[in-house]
């Protein structure tokens, strides 16, 4: 039996014959709520838009773990600060017309999550950077709850809200296609991921640094030995990581109401998205991203909402026993760890 | 050598039973009305003392398999509440439904329930441990957290057996025959005396042949599986009397408490265990009381005093002090305290000149 799973043609039927009953069963479960074909596709497109942000959160621990190896547990709060910085500089009283008053808005919200990315790095990961991976992981925990504390004293523990950024209100334009609803602010998610992904992927593949961050990722020592400080890369990777969860979680804000402790579940199902991607691939990440936002609605939708959050563990558990190389990113083996 | 750690390990099980009962027994006589929180300034209460043994229980399971394994568990509050809701269940719906009649009314039901529990939390750990201690690292780690969220979640739901986001109420009070370990004062003794029992298993599991089959995985798990120890088999029991313990503490809050809701075995709960572990030192079971006591007391007191200063909503600061005190440790000792102290100390001693009848160690 064992021998007969090993061969590759098998465990891709394997996998169809999984995704084909995964689907029919869906469609059973949909039936029973007499679903229409436009609840599936207003399903769908509701899980693209969660499915971005898990790209781009998973794109920040892709970035922090292929250049450290560690799994940055505050990516999530990297989210949450981005939303809540920029509404708060969005609330001040400046004297700026709303449109200009939203972009100062938006880069303070990254610049001054970024800087908070740097200073965990200097403070916390670099005094530590010779640990074991639990030691490191437990460490970016640590800071995740402080994170999260000092965001609600800062913030209190009442949601707050982002406005559109079409409209600059509370009131999103809606496009309606048939029975099929959309909102601005899911095309800005979905321009903000697909600018990003290129941004990204240009950076790494051309620029001197970028390559410098990639020799980094794969054999540190060797990236040492060429001139490059694995020391300042690994700043760095924090950096970009802080920025691309402010990004997630300032294009977010406008279609939930950000609040203080929203960064723990959206940071794990960044990570999912990531494990799904491989976590070494970019690309990878964000086709893993958007099909566990895809997945997770359609799951939640034909089931109970309150399982939308159980669908993504179950997938994570079942990916790192069965898969952990990944399903999107190939047949990679993972880092080893230590 | 061995004899002599045995020893120093009885005489310090003895040593701190004493003083844990003798603390108790103040406020069961009340000598000149000196009640037990007088004697800590009215900061520590009684009701946090057995908070402190309850968590003990589980923070001793942490230590074996993440100190002495170094296998990481971020589920931990998971098979907490596992136990805690089997003896919720099992002691009000069954009573409620009529179900075994004459038996779910008589005393020692609660207490087969408990025993229950531990063999439910037991066997499902048995099952998720095998597939799951495959995984290293980052990735145990995850796992384990996944799972702890996903018991957290269903937990809320079904509410017809766990209550709901509710929680289940009137979880009756332990009692040996009639003699009820109620009030608090009784319960203490109760909590304690298990906790001590723990300490004292985990001990013996600790120096005998699989605590050292334990320690060799920690260290490397190829050279340990090289010198004949079944690794895989010694992850998976040490995970199981981990669960176990968890569940047999989840069961003593749920009857101290007497009401379960899935609010205090979220994910927090577990970052606390590993806090409190850590605090104490992840490769010491001595160091779990004090751990779980140290965070205790701190949150406490800023608690108290704190929010006289600074009177701000919410208990931030206890959670700002948690990440702070979780970080600071990591980096600077990362064996924990207990055992950093324990190594600076044996290093003042080695600096003196050894005494002509001590064998240098």
């Amino acid at each position: 039996m064992a021998r007969i799973l090993r061969r590759k043609s098998v465990r891709i039927l394997a996998g169809i014959l999984i995704a084909a009953a995964c689907g029919i069963l869906t469609l059973a479960l949909g039936s029973l709520k007499h679903f229409q074909p436009q609840n599936y596709i207003q399903l769908t497109l509701d899980g693209l838009r969660a499915g971005s942000i898990y790209a781009l959160m998973a794109m920040g621990f892709v970035v922090v773990y292929s250049v450290t190896g560690i799994i940055n547990f505050a990516q999530g709060e990297f989210v949450m600060l981005g939303a809540m910085i920029t509404l708060s500089v969005n609330g001040l009283d400046l004297p700026l017309p709303p449109a200009l008053k939203m972009v100062a808005a938006i880069l303070s919200g990254i610049l001054i999550t970024t800087l908070i990315g740097v200073l965990m790095e200097r403070l916390t990961i670099y005094p530590a950077r010779r640990s074991s991976a639990v030691t490191l992981i437990i460490i970016t925990i640590g800071v995740t709850i402080i994170l999260r504390a000092v965001a609600l004293l800062i913030w209190g523990a009442d949601p707050h809200v982002l406005p559109a950024f079409t409209t600059l209100a509370l009131e999103d334009r809606i496009f309606r296609i048939g029975e099929v609803t959309i909102q601005a602010q899911s095309l800005w998610i979905w321009g903000t991921l697909a600018v990003i992904l290129i941004l990204l992927y240009q950076f790494l593949q051309r620029s001197l640094i970028g390559k410098a961050l990639r020799a980094c990722a794969v054999n540190r020592r060797a990236a040492q030995l060429m001139g490059i400080n694995p020391s300042r890369m690994s700043l760095l990777s924090f950096a970009l990581a802080a920025a691309l969860g402010a990004i997630g979680g300032i294009v977010l804000g406008p279609v939930t109401r950000p609040i203080y402790d929203m960064g723990v579940m959206l940071g794990l199902r960044g990570f999912v998205a990531a494990i799904l991607g491989g976590l070494v691939s970019v690309p990878g990440v964000v086709v893993g991203g958007l099909f566990l936002g895809v997945v997770e609605n359609l799951a939640a939708g034909v089931t109970d909402p309150a399982f939308k959050s159980a669908v993504a563990f179950f997938i994570l558990i079942a990916l790192l026993l069965f898969r952990p190389q990944g399903i999107i990113g190939g047949g990679e083996k993972p880092a080893e760890e230590g | 050598m061995k004899t002599l750690r045995a020893r120093a390990n009885t005489i310090a099980i003895l040593l701190f039973a004493a003083a844990i009962f003798a603390l108790g027994a103040v406020d069961l006589v009340r000598p000149f009305g000196v009640r037990f929180s007088d004697l800590t300034g009215r900061i520590v209460t009684l009701d946090t003392m057995i908070r402190i043994g309850i968590l003990t229980i589980v923070v001793v399971g942490l230590n074996l398999l993440m100190g002495y394994a170094g296998q990481i568990s971020l589920g931990q509050a998971g098979f907490y509440a596992l136990g805690a809701y089997a003896s919720a269940i099992l002691t009000t719906l069954a009573s409620r439904h009529g179900i075994l009649p004459g038996m779910a009314d008589t005393w020692w039901w609660p207490w087969l329930a408990i025993i229950m529990g531990m063999g439910l939390t037991g066997g499902f750990a048995y099952l998720v441990g095998r597939p799951i201690l495959r995984l290293k690292g980052n990735y145990l780690a995850m796992a384990t957290l996944g799972l702890g969220f996903i018991i957290n979640i269903f937990s809320g739901e079904f509410p017809s057996l766990t209550g709901g986001n509710d929680g289940l109420t009137e979880i009756p009070r332990l009692r040996i025959g009639e003699f009820l370990l109620w009030p608090m004062q009784r319960y203490y003794f109760l909590v304690w005396g298990a906790a001590i029992a723990v300490i004292l298993v985990a001990l013996n599991i600790v120096n005998s042949r699989t605590g050292r089959a334990l320690r060799a995985i920690h260290t490397s798990e190829t050279a340990a599986a090289t010198s004949g120890v079944d690794t895989e088999r010694a992850k998976v029991q040490v995970l199981v009397i981990s669960a176990m313990l968890a569940s047999l503490a989840g069961s003593l809050y749920a009857h101290f408490q007497s009401a379960v809701s899935p609010n205090p075995f979220g994910f927090t709960m577990s970052v606390e265990l590993v806090t409190m572990a850590a605090v104490g030192g992840l490769a010491s079971v001595w160091g779990a009381p004090f751990g779980v006591a140290t965070l205790y007391v701190i949150s406490d007191v800023i608690k108290v005093r704190m929010e006289k200063v600074l009177p701000l909503q919410g208990g931030g600061y206890e959670l700002i002090l948690y990440g702070i005190l979780l970080v600071l440790i990591m980096i600077f000792l990362p064996a924990g305290v207990t055992a950093s102290g324990m190594q600076a100390l044996r290093r003042l001693r080695r600096r003196r000149p050894a005494d002509p009848g001590e064998q240098p160690a």
